[in-house]
Parts: structure tokens; sequence; C-alpha cells
């Protein structure tokens, strides 16, 4: 194997895929990255067991062929060469060690066969669609933040892709929650998608995909069996494991009944929120919302700290009311809420609150709120 | 205990409160109250300094018992468990003649005492009772530490201006109270320290009144046996042995860095106890840490839906305390004696505080089944710790649409169990399936 790359687009592609690797392997070969030249591209590719991310760029190859090095020692080497270096990567012949060069800099990396490289089975997909990659950002950045890291319900670490109906129109929801917040987004269910298993996409996962996405105004096709998922982009391709596990019937928990109806300027209400929490407890983040005929008085108090209260012009007319959130969740909320308003629908101080956002009718967030 | 020259000694009765006046005639010869006639005179030349009492009920729940039934009160009576492997937890006055005592396994005390009435623990019964003195001792000063249910440290700095009585009196007056109000008998213990007032407790048990002043507690000290000390329990008995001390007096002329280099921190506390000394302040709304209930097999399990149907039970039983105390509990732990007396314990985090049985039961048995690998266990207990207000325990959860229903059917049984009793009805996982099925 021969090969010279730019040190750009190789730093690019080793970023998608090193991230898989864990700092902490117990298995040599998952350190190391999987490097395949052929045919004028070279592809990466690294793998945990459960997720794996083959990337592919373009390359100057002299030589086919393939071997692995170690991920983290790789990436570190390219991101320290200098800007539009080319690098020149070369297995020698008896494939102990590769060697590594550009410009003086001279690299010898130990290297183990790329047989021993473990290959994640895909098994039969039977389902296929296409995304944009602007609707795929859009499920998991709304959604993303209430992924919930508990280890003992590992059923909810993740994002619940699936389709369901609303008014009567075949959707393709994305929907996670923690227990003390959770966000749904959905969006029209893309053709071929009719028919799939509700899936729940693992947290490394989505947060490699969205390193992916970024910048892309590509397609990207999905494929899912019940316990994998595949999604390919124009140079990388993602397959994952799915969480076995079943995900709770969230339907139930999102109210619908909720007459206490509050608009309040995003930004100013982000804010606000943002200033107030200064000064409440590290532990509980609480914020007190007491709301008045057109009036948001934000406040909180702390022992230790002291006291701030800001007040806010709103449109609310359903009576005073008083009500606690973790300010931490609000600003999560708020952060994905593109339009200029964001309207809350309380019930009483106690029971779960819906959040809407003006600009995006196909995303809904639930917060419970919290005792002040 | 015995007069010093400088300081007169005062005398007490314990059944009118009388003080033997007028001071300096010759009344310390006196065998009776010179008012009621009573014999039970107490006096100490420093029975108006002593500030620090300790209460304990004389063989509580056996005295309970015989308040409620009274042909039962010349039998001698035995609380504890009425299984193969139950242990005595309460033994009356007149079975301990025969030897019973606390912590025996029950059979042999049936054997030593074969005339016996054995009764299993009514908790409810002594829980009310105990309330009852609590709410007594509550009357006369704020600082009360409990100990157990049926003991408990009484700090009585201040309460001379507040009963515009010594702080002797006052304790006389309490356990008679408790004699007449609550119907059982306590022992009383006044001196100057925590450790020396239940020493002083336990000295002329039941009905006692005990004093140990400033001036003898030194030489007192001395010719009692080291187990006598606070925190020196079998182990440390054994290690002290071993270096030659058997009686407090040994350790009374030890350097205290000499104790503390040999026996660490509880080096530093006996060399303290020694010398009749103890830093320890009474502390009042001393929280409790965790809740919990365990409960020995009569046959070592290790069937898992044997276990598990038993760990409901404990997990009601827990909960049913939480709900009582209004509190909620963070962490699950489960404990488990394996046959050959190896403990192990575990712990899970909860997603949020609860005080339901039902939670405690589904992390509960989760902790269990990967504990139950075939191994025989004598022992279960499952418990929570990181205790908190009852308000915070069970916030409705967005991932368990079903957890409020649960909740509600809960505390619907609580309120049947309440009206009709604890047995009136049930869940069908307390029952212990068949074997072999």
């Amino acid at each position: 194997m021969e090969l010279t790359i730019e040190r750009g687009s190789l730093l690019k592609s080793l970023g998608h895929v090193q991230s898989v690797v864990e700092r902490r392997n117990t298995i040599p070969i998952l350190s190391n990255v999987l490097i395949e030249a052929a045919d004028g591209s070279v592809s990466f590719t690294a793998t945990d067991l459960d997720l794996a991310i083959v990337d592919t760029v373009d390359a100057d190859v002299k030589q086919s062929g393939a071997t692995t090095v170690p991920a983290h020692t790789l990436h570190d080497i390219v991101r320290k060469l200098p800007d539009g270096a080319q690098v020149a990567i070369s297995l020698d012949a008896d494939g102990a060690k590769v060697k590594l060069s550009a410009g003086r800099s001279k690299f010898t990396l130990a290297c183990l066969p790329r047989d021993d490289f473990p290959v994640m089975s895909e098994g039969d997909m039977p389902f296929r669609f296409d995304l944009g990659a602007a609707d795929l950002k859009r499920l998991i950045d709304k959604t993303r933040f209430a992924i919930s890291t508990e280890e003992t319900r590992y059923y909810l670490n993740g994002i619940y892709l699936h389709a369901a109906e609303t008014d009567g129109v075949q959707m393709l929801r994305a929907v996670a929650t923690d227990g003390h917040r959770l966000a749904r987004v959905e969006l029209p269910l893309p053709e071929g998608a009719a028919g799939i298993p509700g899936v729940i996409v693992p947290r490394k996962t989505v947060s490699e995909l969205r390193k992916l996405i970024d910048e892309n105004d590509e397609v990207i096709t999905i494929a899912l069996s019940d316990t994998k998922i595949r999604f390919s982009f124009r140079n990388a391709i993602v397959t994952s494991k799915l969480i076995d596990g079943t995900f709770p019937d969230y339907d139930r928990v999102i109210p619908s009944g909720n007459d206490k109806s509050l608009e309040v300027d995003t930004k100013l209400f982000a804010d606000a929120v943002d200033r107030v929490s200064t000064i409440s407890t590290d532990k509980s983040r609480a914020v007190k919302m007491e709301l008045d005929t057109d009036r948001l008085t934000l406040s909180a108090t702390s022992p230790e700290n002291g006291t701030a209260t800001e007040e806010i012009s709103a449109s609310y007319g359903s009576g005073e009311l008083t009500i606690g959130f973790n300010s931490r969740y609000m600003l999560d909320i708020a952060d994905e809420i593109e339009g200029d308003v964001a309207r809350f629908q309380f019930a009483d101080a106690a029971a779960p609150t819906l959040v809407l956002d003006s600009a995006d009718e196909g995303a809904l967030y639930v917060l419970m709120p919290m005792r002040v | 205990m015995t007069p010093t020259s400088e300081k007169q000694t005062v005398i007490l009765c314990r059944d009118c409160l009388h003080r033997q006046k007028p001071p300096g005639s010759n009344l310390t010869e006196e065998r009776r109250c010179i008012r009621c006639g009573s014999p039970r005179l107490l006096r100490h030349p420093e029975l108006d300094d002593l500030m620090i009492a300790h209460l304990d009920c004389d063989a509580f729940y056996a005295s309970v018992e015989k308040r409620d039934e009274p042909t039962l009160r010349d039998k001698p009576l035995i609380i504890g468990g009425i299984g193969r492997r139950g242990v005595v937890s309460t033994a009356c006055y007149i079975a301990r003649i025969n030897g019973v005592h606390s912590a025996m396994p029950m059979y042999q005390a049936r054997k030593i005492c074969p005339d016996a009435v054995v009764m299993a623990p009514n908790m409810d019964k002594y829980s009310l009772a105990a309330r009852h003195i609590w709410d007594l001792m509550k009357k006369v000063t704020p600082l009360v530490e409990p100990l157990s249910l049926d003991e408990a440290f009484l700090d009585l700095n201040g309460t001379v201006r507040l009963h515009h009585r010594t702080p002797a009196e006052t304790m006389a007056d309490l356990i008679r109270q408790v004699e007449t109000e609550v119907g059982v008998t306590a022992s009383v213990g006044l001196s100057y320290n925590k450790f020396l007032a239940k020493v002083a407790s336990d000295l002329d048990k039941p009905r006692g009144y005990s004093v140990i002043g400033r001036a003898e507690a030194r030489t007192f000290l001395a010719a009692q046996p080291v187990s006598l000390l606070w925190g020196v329990g079998k182990a440390m008995q054994q290690r002290l042995k071993r270096d030659g001390y058997t009686e407090i007096g040994q350790l009374q002329s030890v350097a205290p860095d000499t104790l503390m280099r040999r026996y660490g921190a509880i080096g530093q506390r006996i060399a303290q106890f020694v010398q009749g000394e103890d830093s320890r302040q009474v502390h009042a709304d001393v929280k409790a840490k965790s809740v919990s209930a365990e409960t020995t097999f009569s046959d070592d399990i290790h069937d898992l839906r044997l276990l598990n149907s038993t760990l409901w039970r404990l997990c009601e039983k827990v909960s049913r305390r939480l709900k009582a105390k209004d509190q909620s509990g963070a962490t699950v732990v489960l404990k488990l004696r394996t046959i050959d007396f190896r403990i192990r314990t575990r712990t899970r985090r909860l997603p949020s505080p609860t005080q339901l049985a039902d939670v405690l039961y589904r992390h509960g048995s989760a902790l269990l089944s990967d504990e139950a690998d075939g191994t025989a266990f004598r022992l279960l207990g499952i418990g929570v710790s990181g205790i908190g207000a009852g308000i915070d325990a069970d916030p409705p959860d967005l991932a368990d649409p079903d957890a409020v229903t649960r909740a509600r059917v809960e505390h619907a049984v609580d309120q049947l169990r309440d009206k009709f009793g604890v047995g009136s009805i049930g869940k069908g996982r307390h029952m212990p399936p068949k074997l072999g099925t």
C-alpha cells in the first residue's frame, strides 16, 4: 500500500472516524483505524463493535492495499502537521510497519493486519428510505438534549425513531426523554419508510452522525432492520446496532388539555432565565416563574448566593400561576426554538407543561415542573 | 457515690420528689422519705449539678405486652422470632432470672425457660408506646437524642429555670409519668456526660435510678470490665485482653497517645472514657441515615421466586416506615447473607427519590436477580439510604407513564390497610410460589 493525500482532507476524514475509537480498549485492534487504499481513493474505518464508520476520501494511490494503525496516534500526527502538507503513507514490504512522511517529518507506526479488524455484519436491512441532511439534523438537534444518561433505563439512552400518525398524516418521529423533559419532533414520513419498526438509536451514534451532517446539503440514505441501522452519506457510511429495549409509551405523558397559555419572546426569555439562574444552586438550578396578566416574573433564590428577579412582558391571561423549572432544561429547549415566540401551555404547578415553537409545528417539548 | 466532706449530700424522694430537709440534720442515715415514707431515696452530693440523663425502658416490648395482658404479669415472657431460627429480642425480668437474654436463639431460650410465654413482636404497638414516651421527654427538654425505640439521652442544662426543678427531680417526675401514663417502667442514669449517664442507667435496672458524679467517676470505673466502655465490643475486648487489659483501671494509667497509637480512633475515645470524660453532645434531630428491613430465613433459600416474595414483604415494610415518617430514600440497598455468613450488599441510585414499595421492589429485585445465581442465602434485607423529605418522593416521570397508576394503586392499598389491617389486602407477589412448579 502506498498513497499520498493532502493533509486537510486526511484530517477531516480521520476526524469523522477517530472519535468512535474508545480511549481505553482491552482489545488492541479496536484502538486502530483500518486504512484501505484502492482506485484513487482511501477509506478509513473505525469501530467499537456497536458502531462502525467508514469515511472515503480521494487520494493519489500508487499501490492499493490495506492495514490498521493506532487511530488516535495517527489523528494526532496529522493534526500537528502544517496546513497544506502532502502526506505520504506506505506499508512496508513485510506488513509490520507503516511509514508516514510529510515535508521533513517522518513517522513509523506499528500496525496490525487488516484481517484482524472486526467487520460489522449488517444482516438483512428490509427498510430503506432517503432523508435530506437538514431534516436529519433537525430530528437530532431538537431531541438529543433530552437523551437520558441513566444506565439502569438503558432504553432511554438514545433517540426513538419511528413512524406515527398525526392528524391523519403519516409522520417520521424522533423522541427522547430522561423522565424530566421530553422532546418530540416529526416530519412527513419519507417514501419507503412506511411500516418501519420503532428503533432506538444510541447516543454515541447520534453524536457521530451529527458531526457528519454539518453543512451538508446531501441526501442521506437510511436502511434499517430490527437490530441495526445504516446511514449512507456521500462519502461516509455509519452502521450502528440499535438499543434492544422498549421505549416508553410517551404519548400518554404529553398533556393535551393544558389551558393556561403563555407566549414570550424566545430570546428575551432565554436571556432572562440565563441571568436569573446565575443565583440558583448548582444542584437544583431551580427558577421560579410567576405569571400574572401579561407579565412574567422570573426569580431564583439560593441560601448561599442571594436572590435574583427579572420581569419580562409576555402575553398571558389565565390567572395567577407560580411554577418552577430546572433552568438548564428551560434553556436547552429555548435553544432549539427557532421562532421568535415560545408558547407555554400549563395545567397547574405540578403537572407536565407543554412548550411549542411558533416557527416549527412539528416540534413539541414537555417539561416537568419542580417544587419551588 | 460516697459523700464528700465539702458538699452536703442531697437527698430526694423518687416518689413524692420531696427534698429531705433541713440540711445539716442527720438525715443521711434516714432510710425512708420523711414525707411519704417511701424507701426509694436518691442521695448524692452532686445530685443538683448533673445535667445529662439517659432513660432506658425496662424490657420494653415485654412490658408493653404485660401492660395489655395482665394475666402475663407473673409469667416469664419472651418476645422474639417464633420460627426455628428466631432469636429473642426482649425477655421480661422473670425470664431473665432463668438466663434468657436478648439475641439468644429462641430454641435455646425455650429450653432453659420452658414455662415461658413466647410472642412475636407487635411493632406497631411498641411504636405507639414509644411515641407516647417521646412526647413526655420532649416536654422536659428539646434536647432529646433517641438511641432506639426505648432509650434516649436528655440534656437538662437550662431546665431548672424552666421547670423550677433540678434535673434529678425532673427525671424522677418523668419516669413516674412514664409509669402512670404509658404503663411501663423505665430506668434512669444521671451524670455529667453521655457515656456515664448510659452506664448509670444500667446499674440498678429495672425501675432504677443511678447517679454517677464527677468525684467518684474514676474510682467507680476503675473496677469495671473494659466491656463497659462505649464502642468496645467482642473483638476490641479480645485485643485489649491480649494486651493485658481486662479492667478499666488498668487503662487509666496508660497515656492517651499510647492508646491512640495502638488502637487508632477508638483508642482516643477509650482514653477519654476511662477517665470518665466524654465530649460528645446530646444531639436532638439525629436523622436516620437509612431505613431498612431484613429477615433471617428458617431454611436457607436459593430460589429466586421465594426470595422475591420475601423481598416484596420487606419492601412494603420499608415503604410503610418511609410513608409514616413522610420521608423518601434516594438509593436502594440490598443485603444478603450467604450460608457461610458472608455479607453481600448491592446498591443502586434511583432516578428520583421514592417512598413506594413498588419502586423499591423493582430495583431491589433487579439487584437480587444478579445475585441469585443458585447461591443459598440465610438472610435477605432491603433498605434505602439518602433519606430526604417525603414531598420529594416519586415525582411524575415522563419516561414511565404507568408509574402514576402504580403509585395510586399503592396508596389505595395503604388506605384499605389503615382501615382494615395490613392483612386485608396485598399483591399476588407476596404469596410464596409453590416449589417444584
